[in-house]
């Protein structure tokens, strides 16, 4: 490798940017190394096609895109997805040759396709259809018998198969191994018997199976959530963004007579490259759930009934008023709003901060990082695939932020990055990294620190990006935040992606839902809930008793707050308690935007009316602004999205360095295990609850142990364990040795059937636990 | 019948024998056997005396053209190698399974050491230090006869490390195939070397030279092909040249199957022997069998077109036999006497190559099962009026025009290959295919069952 | 039926050791699965995707693209008789019709012994010698209907259990890997891999 700094000192001549080319003898200028398919699309001729995705790489094997190219023994036939554009190519689209051939090609897919157009979920939308319709050769000349497989098998719990209707393009095999990284579908038999089949047992369990479903380009993959749901004719779509976590997948909404009905990824460049996670794709049923509420409910009689918007939100005017009345603003909390638009963010954040006045709010519910996190210099997904080097500072993506995990893999595994990761247990990256550190609860710095010498040249090369977030809900943040500033001062020029989970957190914080002076965050709120200091407790879309990393700290805020005003879609556990209930719009039901992890403003778009007579939870905060006499600023959706931004707009990168509290994890007692708790995919939040495709896919919890640690104990795979807290709880649930799991740790997953939050002590800075079988 | 593992091809009245000099030694294929008679002498000269440009140089002024099936010359290929850009491979196409080709598992069988000699002197000529010699699955015994062929000559220093005590260090990991056809052409081959399906990959962008076996810069060679290169290495590519044609140099294997009174595998001069001289020659294949007449022959394989009794006194040499419309292919040739069902025949072959598509392009994997479908419904009697020209045109969207060399619709050439005796056969015995159409039944004169049992 | 036993697991990384991915040892140790159990088991596949890194559904995919993989019991010995042209036009269908008369089997069966799978096969490289067969890949030439019943009675009796080993075993003899094995390429290649 040449030296760097030994740079040319001759300018180089400006090279020409693009190729020149003619399509059917029209001149086009293409991009150098575009694929012919591509280029002539975008000089208007669109080339038929059936494997070609422009997100995968090409494999040229349906043949429909054939196209001649003059050559210099005349014209040749060649397929226009896998052939690069050239200086002065001639590409001949409509040759009778070419015609021939793609008309060819056309019959020899129908000749085995069952012609069952009317009772299939792609007729409306197949592109097979449509070719037939404009490219056919009309009635066909097949009059053998046709292929003949079990019609519809499940390949998974949300994807079936109709092997009849597959034409063997190969984009769902290649989206599994190629872009999800989880060749579960493969290809097997050959030629004329070929046939996409799992292993027996071993289900295409990826937590990106929907994908498949939208890219096949008949109707082989269906989607059991969507199944029968609708012919596309009856859609009506519009375009939004997925709020299930905070990467920001851009997406097509569609519904029917005032439903939801599917999502679909949009291809966006900066985002999710037109791919979505499971969770986002079906969750599409929760909004739809007849468990939503659909009426403000207040107590009466000791139990919560249906009531008026007038009465309820009475109500909670004068719970609002009887708590400042008893002890000033400061008594008013409010826990929540990562599941709100960046308009009812800012809403909120006016009425608690500025109406009511009291700093106790804060949307982060314990599993977050302070709000630093946000000041820092920030990379955006892009810059962070692109990197030299990225680092891993957080949670397992795959699990927390799942289209993230699909980009970051991406380049891991075509090189394009070193990706080095510091994590408690092994994570879906793990594979792909460079290199892969294992670093107990509170080491994280120290880890930073031996990087940072190890690694010196590596991270001198280029720009470096950390993707920060909590690894472990069951260790002080603080942990992080040393080994971010650690990282911080050691490179130049850190770039920060921030790996926080909750959709709109992002917004939620730059709205200003955060701890204001000398306010409490989520875990000081509770705590003085617990200790009777809190008079009125606002759940904005927040269900502590499930959320909250620390069970006992919940249950004892919420039963010592004076009274808890819910702002809900569905009523919790937490929401239960309330006094008063407010329904809010769901997901599809109300405008406005979001902010991602990159502090990217997205579009939310309403698609349907919102349920009952639930409303937009701005509006429910510029309602009681008015009851408490007070001046919100936000009269409409438009002015609330106008505050917004000017907030995003004042925002600037701090040049601070992070503070370094330099601090130690406590040594580990001889026969304790530290406790690393993160989240799956599937586990017990209410949109999954309330999605029944999904609610069966969480596992359940469950503790992971290295096979030494299980060994030592006796179990074997599924045996029960009891896990002690310090606090003398137990929780008891099955064990399973895991070499992802380092000696001396148990990994459990937050929020499953079983709560380790009932384990968890949020202010110790570790949480220690004894394991012995049950 | 006979039983014993191997046969002995025919004597070669004319011309040196190369590749199948030792295949009369009893023990020619034993390391003991093969050193005793001038084995491994060019593989100590090459290492110990010539550079790896003075080897490559010989193997360019020999013309030899590779013998897999495409006849291109082996020295031009490896010239292809980018100069710069290593670990390069050379990975061997044992996987002879094109219909009536009978030469590479005699080879592997009968003179093993000659083809691992050959393999690490082309090693050495392009500076590659690891083979990978892939054989057909269905060979057992050729494949045991190289597992100790290899073990021998790893222990005597042959390959490994520092091969005969020069600083040249080679490896070969001998491996099988598990039955597929596709697996011979080559990017097929790479592919399923990487543990994969053997489906052919695009060239270009894929031409092993620069972006074969992952990814790296590979030849792909033919047992026959590499079998050549001791005796080319010993006397030198010019003596090479000398022998055959000069558009077609050297000796060449041909196996000659059929309705033949003596069949058999024949190590002819190349590029000027006859087809004649083969099929009717007494010390070649006696003629066609019962004094017949030949109906058709194909020249080289089951993918090639057919020819007649018109092309018999052509020369076994390549540019000629491709300008007459077919090919020398893999050194097959299969002759079909007048008895012969020429329905049935295009139906076997169709059927073979419907059997053995990879599955991956469109109209290979639909088109070649529909001709079959086709044909055996022909045969059976369900004929119709127009399944001639639908014959022709399915044909024509995998194969557009009909034309020699094929234009195809598709990766590689398998699917046009089942075009071939379509293309033959409808043309030229049209009125076979109408018979079978109006009246069930092959006409008459020929045997419905192909042949009767032989013996 | 079951996973590789231990021995074959130590000859599995031995096979691995030779290719620069281990992925390219997969096709030979489906055979090591074969020759173990006489078809290739889905615990086995399941054990070769380990030993390979990759998924089940991977080494299926790949099996299943290729003929010798059986994934079901066959019998102790597979008669392929060749059809293709060459042995066609000697006289392979009769061959093959007579094979099926004489085990009762059509191609593609088993009989009910367990004893013989008979197939009808492509072109087994032995054209000049037809019509010919093989029987767990060991050939036999020119075969008569006399000579097939011959066979039969032969292999029914373990006659040629010297030349023919039940099915599964393709070579018995191994390549071993020794210390003049040098590994430079492997090493080179891994280093191109590695970021
Ligand atoms: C369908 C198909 C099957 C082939 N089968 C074989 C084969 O069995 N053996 C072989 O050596 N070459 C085969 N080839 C040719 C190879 O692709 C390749 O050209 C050859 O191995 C190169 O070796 P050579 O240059 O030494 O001839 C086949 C090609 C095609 C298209
Ligand atoms: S032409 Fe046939 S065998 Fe060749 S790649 Fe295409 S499908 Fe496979
Ligand atoms: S789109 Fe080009 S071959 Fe399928």
């Amino acid at each position: 490798m040449s030296d760097t700094d030994t740079e040319a000192t001759v300018p180089a001549p400006v090279p020409k940017t693009t190729v020149s080319i003619t399509v059917d003898g029209k001149p086009h200028e293409a991009n150098p190394g575009q694929l012919v398919i591509d280029a002539c699309e975008d000089a208007g001729v669109f080339v038929p096609r059936f494997c070609h995705h422009p997100r995968m790489a090409p494999v040229g094997m349906c043949r429909q895109c054939l196209v001649e190219v003059q050559g210099p023994r005349g014209p040749m036939m060649v397929v226009s997805c896998m052939t690069v554009v050239s200086a002065d190519q001639a590409v001949l689209t409509d040759t009778p040759t070419v015609k021939k051939a793609q008309e060819g090609v056309l019959e020899f897919l129908l000749a085995n396709h069952p012609l069952d157009c009317p009772v299939c979920d792609k007729g409306g939308e197949c592109p097979l259809q449509d070719q037939a319709f404009s490219h056919g050769p009309g009635e066909s000349r097949y009059v053998e018998a046709k292929r003949n497989y079990e019609k519809p098998i499940p390949i998974s719990d949300l994807v079936f198969l109709d092997r009849e209707r597959c034409i063997l393009c190969d984009r769902c095999t290649r989206f599994a191994k190629e872009v999800a990284g989880d060749p579960l579908i493969h290809f097997t038999s050959r030629g004329n018997d070929t046939q996409v089949q799992t292993f027996p047992g071993d289900p295409f369990s990826s937590y990106f199976s929907g994908n498949t479903v939208q890219i096949c380009p008949v109707g082989a993959l269906t989607a059991k959530p969507y199944r029968f749901k609708a012919r596309p004719w009856d859609l009506d779509q519009t375009r939004s963004t997925c709020t299930t976590c905070a990467v920001g997948c851009q997406t097509v909404v569609q519904s029917s007579r005032d439903e939801l009905l599917r999502y679909q990824g949009h291809d966006d460049d900066d985002v999710n490259w037109g791919w979505l996670c499971d969770k986002g794709r079906f969750g599409f049923e929760s909004p739809n759930s007849d468990q939503r509420l659909t009426d403000p409910l207040v107590v009466a009689h000791g139990s919560l009934s249906t009531t008026t918007w007038n009465a309820a939100l009475d109500a909670a005017t004068k719970l609002i008023k009887k708590a400042i009345a008893d002890g000033g603003p400061t008594k008013l909390a409010v826990i929540g709003g990562a599941r709100l638009a960046n308009e009812d963010a800012t809403a909120w954040a006016r009425l608690a901060k500025r109406v009511i006045g009291t700093p106790h709010v804060d949307a982060q519910l314990g599993d977050g990082l302070p709000v630093e996190l946000l000041g820092l210099p920030r990379a955006s997904i892009t810059e962070a695939c692109s990197a030299s080097t990225l680092v891993l500072l957080g949670p397992d993506l795959k699990e927390e932020l799942p289209v993230l995990y699909l980009r970051i893999r991406d380049a891991a595994e075509k090189r394009t990055i070193r990706l080095i990761e510091i994590s408690p247990t092994q994570t879906g990256l793990s594979k792909y990294a460079y290199t892969s550190i294992r670093s107990a609860p509170g080491e994280q710095a120290g880890a930073v620190r031996q990087l940072l010498i190890d690694e010196a040249e590596q991270l001198a090369k280029g720009q470096v990006v950390v993707v920060a977030g909590r690894s472990n809900l069951a260790e002080s943040p603080t942990f992080t935040m040393d080994a971010l500033a650690t990282l911080q001062a050691g490179v130049t020029g850190l770039k920060v992606l921030p790996a926080l989970r909750r959709g709109n957190i992002v917004g939620a914080i730059q709205a200003g839902l955060t701890p204001g002076d000398g306010g409490r965050d989520t875990a000081g709120i509770l705590r003085d809930a617990a200790a009777g200091h809190i008079g009125c407790l606002v759940l904005l879309g927040a269900d502590p008793l499930s959320d909250f990393p620390d069970y006992e700290l919940a249950r004892q805020g919420l039963a010592g707050a004076g009274s808890i005003i819910a702002i809900d879609t569905f009523l919790t556990s937490s929401s239960a308690m309330a006094t008063v209930v407010l329904p809010a719009a769901g997901y599809g039901e109300r405008a406005g935007s979001t902010t991602n992890i990159e502090g990217r403003v997205l579009p939310l778009t309403q698609k349907v009316n919102p349920k009952g007579v639930s409303r937009p939870d701005w509006m429910i905060a510029r309602d009681l602004s008015d009851r408490l006499g007070g001046d919100l600023g936000i009269e409409s959706l438009d002015d609330a999205h106008d505050l917004y931004m000017a907030l995003v707009a004042a925002l600037a990168p701090s040049s601070m360095p992070l503070s370094n509290s330099s601090s130690l994890p406590p040594t580990r007692g001889g026969y304790d295990l530290r406790l690393v708790v993160g989240h799956n995919l599937y586990d017990e939040g209410v949109a999954l609850r309330t999605s029944p495709s999904l609610s069966e896919l969480s596992r359940g919890a469950h503790a992971r142990l290295h096979p030494i640690d299980a060994g030592r104990l006796g179990a074997i795979n599924g045996t029960r364990v009891r896990i002690t807290a310090r606090s003398g709880r137990t929780l008891t649930i099955p064990v399973f040795a895991d070499d992802a799991v380092p000696q001396g740790l148990v990994a459990v997953a937050a929020n499953q059937r079983d709560q380790i939050s009932d384990l968890i002590d949020i202010h110790a800075v570790t949480n220690d636990v004894k394991v012995d079988l049950a | 019948m006979s039983m014993s593992q191997y046969l002995v091809p025919g004597l070669v009245p004319t011309g040196p024998k190369i590749v199948t000099s030792r295949f009369e030694q009893a023990d020619g294929y034993t390391y003991d056997g093969y050193v005793r008679s001038g084995g491994y002498v060019a593989l100590r000269k090459a290492v110990s005396s010539m550079t790896p440009e003075q080897v490559h140089g010989e193997v360019k002024t020999s013309a030899m053209q590779g013998r897999g099936g495409a006849g291109f010359p082996a020295g031009t290929k490896w010239g292809f190698l980018p100069p710069t850009v290593f670990p390069r491979y050379l990975v061997i196409n044992g996987d002879e399974s094109e219909p009536g080709t009978y030469k590479d598992r005699m080879l592997m069988e009968l003179d093993p050491h000659q083809l691992i000699e050959g393999i690490v002197i082309a090693c050495f000529a392009f500076n590659a230090n690891h083979a990978f010699l892939y054989v057909r699955g269905e060979m057992a015994f050729a494949q045991e006869r190289l597992a100790q062929a290899v073990n021998d000559a790893y222990a005597n220093g042959l390959v490994g490390k520092h091969v005969c005590g020069t600083d040249f260090s080679c490896d070969i990991t001998l491996t099988w195939g598990a039955g597929a056809y596709i697996v011979g052409e080559e990017t097929a081959l790479i592919e399923s070397l990487e543990g994969n399906r053997g489906m052919p990959r695009l060239k270009p962008p894929f031409f092993p030279a620069s972006k074969g076996l992952y990814m790296q810069p590979t030849i792909v060679n033919n047992v026959e092909t590499l079998s050549n290169l001791p005796w080319i290495i010993n006397q030198g590519g010019q003596a090479f040249h000398d022998e055959g044609a000069p558009t077609s140099t050297g000796m060449r294997m041909f196996a000659v199957s059929g309705h033949l009174n003596t069949p058999g595998v024949f190590e002819v001069p190349n590029g000027t022997t006859t087809f004649r001289m083969l099929i009717e020659a007494p010390e070649y294949c006696g003629g066609v069998r019962h004094g017949r007449k030949v109906k058709a022959f194909i020249p080289g394989g089951a993918s090639a077109m057919w020819f007649y009794e018109e092309h018999l006194d052509l020369p076994l040499d390549k540019p000629t036999v491709d300008k007459a419309g077919s090919m020398l292919g893999s050194g097959a040739i299969v002759v079909m006497d007048e008895t012969t069902d020429m329905v049935k025949a295009c139906w076997r072959i169709v059927r073979f190559f419907a059997r053995e598509s990879c599955g991956k392009c469109t109209p290979c994997r639909e088109g070649t099962t529909w001709l079959e479908r086709i044909l055996k419904r022909i045969i059976d009697g369900h004929g119709r009026q127009d399944d001639l020209d639908l014959l022709l045109d399915v044909s024509d969207n995998i194969s557009p025009g009909l034309a020699w060399p094929p234009r195809q619709t598709t990766i590689c050439p398998l699917g046009p290959s089942a075009v071939s005796p379509i293309a033959s056969a409808v043309m030229r015995f049209r009125p076979e295919f109408e018979h079978y159409i109006q009246h069930g039944r092959p006409i008459d004169g020929v045997e419905w069952h192909g042949a009767s049992l032989h013996v | 039926m079951a996973r590789l036993s231990d021995g074959n697991v130590a000859i599995a990384r031995e096979i691995i050791g030779r290719f620069p991915r281990p992925k390219s040892a997969l096709i030979p140790l489906l055979h090591l699965a074969q020759e173990q159990d006489g078809y290739v088991a889905e615990d086995a596949m399941a054990h070769i995707a380990d030993l390979v890194d990759v998924t089940p559904a991977e080494v299926f995919g790949t099996a299943s693209f290729y003929e010798m993989f059986k994934f079901e019991r066959v019998g102790r010995y597979c008669i392929n008789v060749c059809t293709n042209i060459s042995c066609q036009l000697m006289g392979g269908w009769e061959l093959l019709e007579h094979a099926e008369h004489k085990l009762g089997v059509h191609a593609g069966g088993t009989t009910a012994d367990g004893m013989f799978t008979l197939e009808d096969v492509e072109c087994i490289a032995a054209c000049t010698e037809a019509p010919a067969l093989q029987i767990n890949y060991r050939y036999r030439y020119k075969v008569s209907g006399a000579d097939f019943d011959t066979i039969i009675d032969d292999l029914s009796h373990g006659r040629l259990d010297h030349e023919i080993p039940p099915h599964g075993t393709l070579a018995r003899l191994r390549q071993r890997t020794t210390d003049r094995w040098t590994d430079i390429a492997v090493q080179a290649q891994k280093k191109v891999d590695s970021r």
